[in-house]
């Protein structure tokens, strides 16, 4: 009983219940949901805010707030995309992601640094780092829409299988970046579930003090997080304009609020110590869903904009709901 | 009793602001200075003290309204959005009530109510915020990430995105009146504003509620505050402000647009940080907000007049000097406590 009641206390179920009615509801509407062809797409508009929710998630997971990775993303990808074409790169394309995550590394530092070291609130460094990284790119490198080098164009290219819907006459490809996406997301599994870091990093968002009294270091650990954040950031930018084959530096702009939304949707708790990786690819999949098929549900598409705003209060609105009431009960047990 | 409370709070309190706003005086004529030694020809002339007379009163009112949150321990990241949404709701009201070419004092009682319609969108939009806060316990942030989402939107959803130029001559006449030949209304408005505010929260209870409630919810709600009212009606004097802010927007650009101003979000907060708000709650004052202002102005008029800085460098200053002002600050109140710890031994 007690176990069934915690089950759907959770968000996981609801939000899977969601996505389920959802995808048959569009399903039953335009018949098309179900197809190869749809569900690639799908797949291949969830990587982007799929890698960049798993650091999201972190950060909100210790109780911070993390609003400039997007820009760190764009920064990273930029810098590194300039210098490649300007070296006239011809190699590899690991060491375009391995620049793009250098860079995003060294803004995530400054990020750590005032925020673990001179404990400054974490929205306003990154309110502020945001503006900053992003008016660098357009200030300093006058950066417009540009060229990729040939190695991120192949990298574009590679598809894993391609979907054909034999009705519409449609095919997709699956992209390769599907394969960085489980990769980071097994390996956040592995940090979160059995390492001392990922550990510490749920109990400075329960606790921060009691974290550091039971010997966390919770500086270090701190640094870490918004380093991770920037690398992550980093190999984001190059998987999206390797799937877009020309950098565009403005095509993460207003990323952060649908990836903010969707890691609280997926049930992490707005003030930290609680939240899933398997909630945050929930959260994601239900706004990827909800945003793609906007105008087979009826609203038209001048209305998304609203309609984030209103998935952000509601899904926010639950759960703090859920974590009020979480509390009352408790202290309910506790009278009796 | 609370008097004498006071009395041995404030020395302390009180030298440490004197030294804000002292340090904020420094700023703003270190500034003024610089922007008049290199470029004197344009900086110090009437014209450029009209043009920045008209400039900052919108975002000026705005950041009043975020530090009067950030106050609370909260913050309001929908001012933008409110006032937009309010614009845009009375330029409707006066498309349809107004015809083209109606006379002065046939088009003037719906200016009125279309102006009424602004303001009671505004605080609508600031109870919203506070309820969602105060009530459902949401942080200020999201709650108000998730509102400047949704008043956007409902603008774009309104007006598919159009701006709605065209408004009643009468308007922008009106809004963009000089007094003594000198100073427009927005200035004049913001000041009314600047030294209400200032005196809601130096004199009155409410103001001081806004402090208690900053420095520690907590004790605050067991001091027998209503949280949740005083909340909710900071949340919507800030709407109400932003609505303001909207006419005046509204009046300056003869036009209304869902997305007009988004840079001032992230102005408004730099201002209350470099005011001397603290953004976790309990401190701050209006005098230093307004000092801040007139800092931002100096800068952003005086970078104007270099023609080979891109306006691209305005975010890098803005996103610059709010770290700045974080780390100074930070540092100076780790030397005081260090000192303070000192004189304790």
């Amino acid at each position: 009983m007690i176990t069934a009641r915690r089950f759907f206390a959770r968000s996981e179920p609801w939000v899977l219940a969601a996505i389920v009615i959802l995808s048959l509801l569009i399903q039953a509407r335009s018949g098309q949901f179900f197809t190869g062809n749809n569900l690639v797409d799908l797949a291949r508009a969830f990587i982007v805010p799929g890698l960049l929710s798993i650091g999201c998630m972190m950060v909100i997971v210790s109780g911070g707030i993390d609003v400039s990775f997007t820009a760190v993303a764009a920064l990273a990808m930029y810098i590194t995309d300039k210098i490649l074409l300007q070296s006239g790169y011809e190699g590899n394309v690991i060491l375009a992601y391995a620049m793009s995550a250098g860079f995003g590394l060294l803004m995530g530092a400054l990020n750590g640094f005032l925020i673990a070291f001179l404990r400054l609130p974490t929205l306003v460094v990154t309110l502020g780092t945001g503006s900053l990284f992003t008016g660098l790119m357009f200030g300093a490198f006058s950066a417009s829409a540009s060229d990729v080098p040939p190695a991120i164009v192949a990298h574009g290219k590679e598809t894993l299988f391609t979907a054909v819907n034999s009705d519409l006459g449609l095919s997709s490809n699956m992209p390769s970046q599907i394969l960085i996406l489980v990769g980071m997301l097994f390996l956040a599994f592995l940090l979160l579930r059995y390492t001392m870091l990922g550990r510490g990093i749920y109990a400075i968002g329960g606790d921060e003090a009691a974290a550091e009294r039971a010997g966390f270091n919770v500086r270090a650990i701190k640094m870490f997080l918004y380093c991770l954040v920037g690398v992550l950031a980093g190999i984001t930018g190059i998987s999206r304009i390797s799937m877009m084959a020309y950098a565009d530096p403005s095509t993460f702009q207003g990323m952060e609020l649908t990836v903010i939304a969707a890691v609280v949707l997926g049930g992490t708790r707005v003030t930290g110590g609680l939240g899933t990786l398997t909630g945050t690819i929930l959260g994601i999949a239900l706004m990827m869903i909800l945003a793609n098929s906007l105008i087979l549900i009826g609203i038209p598409t001048y209305w998304s904009r609203a309609f984030t705003g209103a998935v952000i209060i509601i899904g926010t609105g639950v759960t703090a709901h859920q974590i009020a009431s979480t509390h009352r009960s408790q202290r309910d047990l506790k009278k009796t | 009793m609370k008097n004498e409370q006071a009395e041995v709070a404030l020395p302390l309190i009180r030298r440490g602001r004197d030294q804000n706003l002292a340090r904020l005086l420094v700023m703003l004529g270190v500034v003024f200075a610089l922007m008049a030694v290199l470029r004197p020809e344009q900086f110090v002339t009437p014209a450029n003290f009209g043009s920045m007379m008209r400039q900052f009163p919108e975002y000026g009112i705005m950041a009043i309204g975020v530090s009067l949150t950030m106050i609370t321990g909260g913050i309001d990241l929908g001012v933008v959005g409110t006032a937009n949404l309010s614009a845009i709701l009375a330029a409707k009201l006066m498309f349809a009530a107004v015809p083209r070419g109606a006379p002065p004092e046939q088009a003037l009682p719906y200016l009125a109510l279309a102006v009424l319609v602004a303001l009671a969108c505004g605080l609508a939009c600031g109870a919203f915020a506070g309820l969602l806060i105060s009530r459902f316990e949401i942080p200020a942030i999201l709650a108000t990430l998730g509102t400047q989402q949704l008043y956007t939107g409902i603008a774009i959803g309104i007006t598919n995105g159009r701006p709605q130029s065209g408004l009643p001559l009468l308007y922008s006449k009106i809004g963009n009146t000089e007094f003594f030949g000198l100073f427009p209304l927005s200035f004049l408005v913001f000041l009314v504003v600047a030294v209400g505010i200032a005196f809601l929260l130096s004199s009155s209870r409410f103001g001081m509620y806004l402090y208690m409630l900053g420095t520690n919810s907590k004790a605050a709600l067991y001091a027998g505050l209503g949280n949740t009212s005083i909340l909710i009606r900071t949340y919507m004097l800030s709407g109400l402000l932003s609505s303001v802010a909207g006419l005046i927007m509204m009046a300056r650009a003869n036009s209304a647009k869902a997305e007009y101003g988004a840079p001032y979000t992230l102005q408004c907060v730099l201002i209350a940080v470099l005011g001397g708000i603290d953004p976790s709650g309990g401190f701050g004052k209006i005098v230093g907000v307004t000092l801040a202002i007139f800092i931002l102005q100096f800068l952003s008029s005086g970078l104007n007049m270099f023609n080979n800085i891109s306006n691209f460098y305005r975010d890098v200053i803005w996103g610059g000097v709010l770290i700045l002002v974080l780390v100074f600050n930070r540092l100076l109140s780790q030397r005081a406590e260090r000192r303070a710890a000192r004189r304790g031994e």
